[in-house]
């Protein structure tokens, strides 16, 4: 088993009162293994892909990786963690803008320890983006932007992608290419996907999936 | 409409109060700088005037005692009686006070506080308790007194004046005078001195070294620092009207859309502006007042000590330096806001109204940018291997400059692209990436460093060159022990008897005042001695230079009648009627106005019989200058006539380590103020670093690495604008050394370097980018995470 | 009769009196003396200063001539003005000496002015034996009818001697001088008759030089009424031997209040009250930028007087503290003379 989320709890603090946003949330997944996480806005599920992603840290409960429990990570540690194991795509705002589409593409591989020229050209290439290496993120349209943070993640061949409504700012045809790419890709490198979504329909193309509903699994 | 106009106008700032607080302060720091040293300039220059108005020292010749004591006021009338035009000076300490005692009635050239041609209170000044004339502070210090106080801000500090009669009651000195000042024009026949009176000379009023024309190169000085800091602060206000405009484009789009008119919404922001200069401008006034009530001690006693010249050590509150700093204030947010109205009033109305990443300069934008500072540089050149004249001496300054902040940015890109292609690991590459998509944001703040620091290293650079060369000069000039001043025929033999048995030489200065090359100057002799010979350097000279003028066959002349009446070295020149000799050397001369030329003391002789020496130097061991003055003293020489060469050079030095109190002190303002540029700049960035910075975060770079990354991003920027600065003020130091000082003051100062100087000043700049990113740093490290997540995220 | 020289010591008593020049003399005078009627002249006591009144002068003028009859002029002025109506020892005396001396050639004119204290030994004036001095310029002598005269300045300097060869007149109501329709009044009288030889120095030369000389002592406190802005004053000397005083106080561009004294050359002394005496200019000429009239029509037809009245040198302008135009004339006519005229109010 790749990834065991055992009775996870998460609150924020706004405006002075104190919201649950997970309240006892567990899952698991395996490798080559996709997941859908699907739930209506504030049910929880970004926030839980945030914690699975290392990027924030749970109130309560355990989130093993790997074998490794990574609640108890602190800063360095969940961002090497971001680094070695995990990918994360979101749904905008994905690219460091200074850097060019191959610069990008590279960027994570290089500081995983884990590029490979070779297969970052191969990807690019894969995602329709071998005319584009050169130009600005700024320069590219909204599913282009996308393609290339997909390729990035896969192209430092985390054990775990993680995406956050990956497609939401696409249209309809382009989101299904989009998708496809990532669902084939991830298998075909042995890593597991587990995706926000709050589409049924991009959900239904996935392995499995898991409805949240205010904070727990429905 | 207007109030709900203005008040919509007013919520951006309301929002946004970082933005305000960086309008007003840039603002608010400039005035002050400003004001500041206009304020010094101004006592200073106001204190000249004072003491040149109420003492006239070194501009009349005086009459006073050989023995010191006190002249008597019969003596004072029988000199008036005899036909000599002298008026009476009674001076004396009251609690620690100057008191000066005046008789308008005879004072020449209009001195002391009431004068018969300005149609003063003669009566209140001459009759009854009478009045006392001095600064407030003088008479704080001074206490109560009979007769009535009059505050002047005029008069010289820690002086008072008053009637010659009530001067003498205050200092129970009736029936007697200090000294007695010889009006300039003296009627036909008058007798000579000592067939008057006994026990009286004359000394002759230091000719050639006018106070105000020699500290103008000090407060040259000040002035551009003045200049310069004002220009920081000004770009500091520029981005922040420029960043604010542009945030409230939309705002503007959506009232126009409602129906208010531009023209009308134009002129509400000017006013908004204007409101904002005026609260600034005050504030900025009263600060320039703290910079130089702190500064104004080291200034008064650099000016004392390097000149004579009396300077207040407090401030006096003056009307017109109040509104030349509010104008300012108000002058320089016109210039700050001017483009930026220029551009919101030709906005189109259905304009995209998104708010752009401020500053991001395009293609286009970029292009001109370059263009005007090549074209700028360019000019710089082409003044300064070209044109003449101090208009043009400024001109070089304000393009090289200009030119050179304008080019700062496109520099920096060109260093760091070179520098990503260099760089191997991809968070290397970001960085240096990434550090150059922040130049726009950050070049106006980079700019106000690059100014700051090269005016710096230039000034620090000129106050250096000038005391070292100050030094060497005086070594040069001061070569003799003694130097001995004599009234008269009589005196000079009794000095020669005294002196020349104990001196290893002595050198006599003949001197008459001559036009050369139809400009004013001075004609000196010059005995044929070994100590010319040692001591003496020249700009330019023929070989041998003294054997020359020893055989009578040249002159020499000094650097400001060569460069004013272009002479060159073998031009003729005419020393006396029908006398021509090339000229053979020339000299640098430092703090005299006048040209000057020397010939050898024979031919003084033969062509100028009618002229006895009166001034000596005398060579001597140094331990033996003392009992020198004690012989002379007691041989009825009067010792105020005698003045010793190692205390003038002591002296000399003590004062430039107070000039440098007063350059480091302004070096560190006006990098305060462009640290404060950074400081606000990385401030106003931050919210827009936030996308920036998020997916690298997300990608595994912790934030307080990337807290780390911005504080060397800051010190790099720093240290690489201070490279590009070091040229820049060594250039600036050139112009004043060899251009502007040659054209205000006639002569060119060498140029030294002081890498050590410029080392710390580098550190300086370090330190004040370090201060200034420290807490933007900070604030992005300690970024919690789910601020840093919502970029990601729909809610955004 | 001088009065607006004495204006320039005058008005040092207040900065608004300088202000108003000239005009100041009308001021008010509290606590010093006004002149009376009826008043006995004490000599020589009355040759000496007279501290209670606000202002006084010993005011001289000469027309000379040397070997070759060429014609100059020379004036020699003492101004006493109080600032208060006493006298003391010691510098805060409230009275102030100054001092104008004038040479005029046809082809220059000269000037210098002095300032002293009272009180300290610098200036004065003692009745016995007369001296009037101020720095190294005296008028002195036994008596009131031999003197010694000298003055200088960077410029030029003279050193003359005075014998007197008539008595002294006494202007108006037996030295009681009227000045205005408003009753301002001076003592005033005069020494016309001196016969003066010595020697001029100036930038042309040492010049021997004799001729006539006109001593003018006069003291008032407030000579002049408010409306009261300049005047034209005439000495003037004919070869008859007679010799006519004229002087009219112009108010505004009115010839105002006008007097003359007609002198006999025994000294016999005849007063023309206001309107006899009439001058008109004829000519003005540019004074340094100023139009000053350098050329008069002169009538007194009481005596036959009808004469043009002529600047020796138009130049003669005394660039003082109080600038004002004084200097020699020449008399054509009804009679054929020399003199010297004064004009204020045209600065």
């Amino acid at each position: 088993m790749l990834l065991s989320v055992e009775d996870i709890k998460k609150s924020f603090r706004s405006a002075g009162s104190v919201v649950d946003i997970l309240r006892g949330v567990s899952l698991t997944l395996d490798a080559g293994e996709t997941l859908a996480l699907t739930g209506e806005s504030g049910s929880g599920k970004s926030t839980l892909l945030h914690l699975v992603g290392g990027l924030d840290a749970p109130d309560s409960g355990t989130i093993m990786l790997d074998g490794q429990d990574i609640t108890t990570l602190d800063d360095a540690g969940r961002a090497a963690l971001r680094r070695a194991q995990v990918g994360v795509v979101f749904q905008q705002f994905n690219l460091i803008p200074s850097l060019s589409v191959a610069d990008n593409i590279a960027f994570q591989a290089r500081i995983a320890g884990r590029y490979d020229p070779k297969q970052s050209a191969e990807m690019a290439a894969r995602m329709g983006l071998a005319e584009q290496m050169r130009k600005y993120p700024e320069q590219l349209s909204g599913g282009q932007q996308q393609r290339v943070a997909i390729a990035r993640t896969l192209a430092a061949r985390p054990r775990l992608v993680l995406a956050d409504e990956p497609t939401g700012n696409l249209d309809e045809a382009t989101a299904d290419d989009v998708l496809d790419l990532m669902v084939e890709m991830t298998k075909a490198s042995g890593a597991a996907l587990l995706m926000v979504t709050h589409s049924e329909r991009l959900a239904a193309r996935l392995d499995r999936r898991l409805h949240l509903r205010a904070g727990a699994v429905a | 409409m207007t109030p709900t106009v203005l008040r919509a106008l007013f919520s951006h700032w309301r929002r946004n109060k970082l933005q305000l607080f960086t309008l007003l302060a840039g603002l608010a720091l400039a005035t002050a700088l400003w004001s500041g040293v206009q304020a010094i300039n101004a006592e200073a220059r106001a204190s000249y005037d004072a003491a040149a108005a109420t003492l006239g020292e070194g501009q009349f010749d005086q009459i006073v005692r050989a023995d010191g004591e006190p002249i008597a006021q019969a003596d004072y009338i029988a000199l008036r009686r005899a036909g000599w035009l002298v008026s009476p000076v009674v001076e004396g300490r009251l609690n620690g006070q100057r008191l000066v005692g005046l008789d308008p009635l005879t004072a020449p050239g209009g001195l002391g506080p009431v004068t018969l041609e300005e149609g003063s209170d003669v009566s209140a000044f001459v009759t009854g308790a009478g009045q006392v004339f001095a600064q407030a502070a003088t008479f704080a210090a001074l206490g109560p007194t009979e007769a009535t106080q009059v505050i002047s801000p005029d008069v010289a500090p820690g002086t008072i004046l008053t009637d010659i009669g009530v001067a003498q009651r205050l200092l129970g000195a009736e029936g007697q005078v200090q000294r007695l000042l010889v009006a300039p024009d003296q009627p036909l026949g008058q007798p000579s001195l000592d067939e008057i009176t006994d026990g009286l000379v004359r000394q002759v009023a230091q000719g050639g070294s006018d106070v105000g024309r020699l500290t103008d190169s000090f407060h040259l000085n000040l002035t551009a620092f003045g200049f310069l800091s004002f220009a920081v602060g000004i770009f500091i206000v520029n981005g922040a009207i420029g960043l604010a405009f542009e945030q409230r484009r939309s705002v503007v789009r959506t009232m126009r859309a409602l129906g208010v008119p531009l023209n009308w919404l134009i002129l509400l922001m000017c006013f908004e502006l204007l409101l904002f200069a005026v609260i600034a401008g005050a504030i900025g006034v009263a600060l320039g007042y703290v910079i130089a009530a702190s500064l104004l001690p080291d200034v008064a006693a650099t000016l004392r000590g390097l000149y004579g010249a009396d300077v207040g050590g407090t401030l006096q509150i003056r009307p017109a330096w109040w509104l030349s700093g509010m104008a300012i204030a108000v002058g320089g947010t016109a210039l700050a806001a001017g483009a930026a109205l220029w551009k919101l009033a030709r906005m189109p109305l259905l304009a995209a109204a998104q708010p752009r990443a401020w500053a991001l300069s395009g293609g286009k934008a970029l292009f001109w940018q370059a263009g005007a500072a090549v074209g700028l540089l360019l000019m710089s050149v082409l003044l300064g291997v070209f044109a003449s004249g101090i208009a043009a001496g400024f001109g070089l300054l304000a393009s090289l400059l200009i030119g050179a902040a304008l080019a700062l940015p496109l520099i920096l890109s060109a260093i760091l692209s070179v520098a990503r292609k260099l760089a191997r690991g991809p968070v290397a590459q970001w960085f240096w990436a990434d550090t150059r998509q922040q130049l726009p944001g950050l070049s106006l703040a980079l700019m106000a460093l690059l100014l700051a620091m090269s005016a710096n290293v230039g000034v620090s650079t000129m106050v250096s060159s000038f005391r070292l060369t100050f030094v060497g000069f005086l070594d040069q000039v001061l070569n003799a022990e003694l130097y001995v001043y004599t009234a008269d025929e009589a005196e000079t033999a009794t000095f020669l008897q005294v002196a020349e048995p104990l001196a290893n030489a002595i050198l006599p200065l003949m001197s008459t005042d001559r036009s050369i090359a139809s400009l004013p100057a001075e004609l000196f002799s010059a005995r044929d001695e070994q100590t010319y010979r040692d001591n003496w350097t020249f700009l330019q000279s023929v070989s041998q230079p003294w054997d020359v003028l020893a055989r009578g066959e040249g002159v020499l002349i000094n650097e400001q009648l060569f460069r004013r009446a272009d002479l060159a070295l073998g031009a003729m020149v005419e020393v006396a009627e029908g006398v021509t000799l090339p000229v053979i050397g020339i000299y640098g001369d430092y703090g005299n106005p006048i040209g000057q030329a020397i010939i050898t003391e024979e031919l003084f002789q033969t062509l100028y019989p009618e002229v006895q020496p009166t001034r000596f130097g005398v060579r001597i061991p140094a331990e033996e200058v003392q009992s020198l003055r004690t012989a002379l003293k007691e041989a009825g020489l009067a010792d105020a006539n005698m003045i010793d060469q190692a205390g003038i050079k002591a002296f000399s030095l003590e004062v430039f380590d107070r000039t440098f109190t007063v350059t480091t002190a302004l070096n560190i303002l006006t990098l305060a103020v462009a640290g404060f540029a950074i400081l606000m700049s990385l401030l106003t960035l931050a919210a827009l670093r936030v996308p920036q910075l998020a997916p690298i975060w997300a990608l595994g770079i912790t934030r307080r690495q990337l807290g780390f990354y911005e504080l060397c991003r800051a010190m790099l920027l720093a240290v690489l604008t201070a490279a590009v600065a070091l040229p820049l003020g060594l250039a600036l130091a050139w112009v004043l050394l060899s251009v502007i000082n040659v054209e205000a003051f006639g002569w060119k100062l060498p140029m030294f370097v002081f890498p050590a100087e410029y080392l710390r000043l580098g550190l300086f700049a370090l330190v004040a980018a370090c201060i200034a990113s420290a807490w933007p740093a900070i604030r992005l490290a300690r970024t919690p995470p789910a601020h840093l997540l919502k970029v990601f995220s729909n809610e955004r | 009769m001088n009065v607006k020289l004495a204006a320039a010591g005058f008005v040092l008593w207040s900065t608004s009196a300088w202000a108003q020049g000239f005009a100041g003399l009308g001021q008010t005078s509290e606590g010093f003396s006004d002149p009376t009627p009826g008043y006995s002249f004490v000599f020589p006591d009355d040759h000496a200063a007279h501290p209670e009144y606000r202002i006084e002068w010993w005011y001289l003028t000469a027309n000379l001539a040397d070997e070759h009859g060429t014609p100059y002029g020379l004036q020699w002025t003492l101004f006493r003005s109080a600032l208060a109506p006493r006298a003391t020892d010691g510098w805060d005396s409230p009275q102030i000496w100054m001092a104008h001396a004038a040479v005029t050639t046809p082809d220059g004119h000269y000037v210098t002015e002095r300032f002293a204290r009272d009180g300290v030994g610098q200036a004065g004036v003692t009745a016995t034996p007369f001296e009037a001095w101020i720095d190294e310029w005296h008028l002195r002598g036994s008596s009131f009818d031999t003197m010694e005269m000298r003055a200088g300045g960077p410029e030029f300097s003279f050193d003359m001697s005075l014998v007197a060869s008539g008595p002294l007149v006494f202007h108006g109501d037996e030295g009681f001088s009227v000045k205005s329709g408003e009753g301002q009044a001076s003592y005033y009288y005069s020494q016309p008759f001196f016969d003066i030889s010595g020697t001029l120095e100036t930038p042309e030369g040492r010049i021997a030089v004799t001729g006539n000389a006109w001593l003018d002592r006069e003291w008032s406190s407030a000579p002049l009424s408010e409306n009261q802005t300049g005047w034209d004053w005439f000495s003037l000397s004919f070869e008859d031997g007679t010799k006519l005083m004229g002087f009219q106080v112009r108010e505004g561009a009115d010839a105002g209040y006008t007097y003359a004294s007609w002198i006999e050359p025994d000294g016999a002394l005849t007063p023309y009250a206001n309107g006899a005496f009439r001058a008109e200019p004829l000519r003005t000429s540019d004074v340094g930028g100023r139009d000053v009239p350098t050329e008069w029509r002169v009538v007194l037809t009481e005596q036959g007087i009808d004469v043009t009245v002529t600047a020796l040198n138009n130049d003669a302008w005394m660039d003082v503290s109080v600038p004002y135009w004084e200097g020699p004339v020449r008399v054509s006519g009804s009679h054929d003379g020399v003199g010297y005229l004064e004009m204020t109010g045209y600065e």
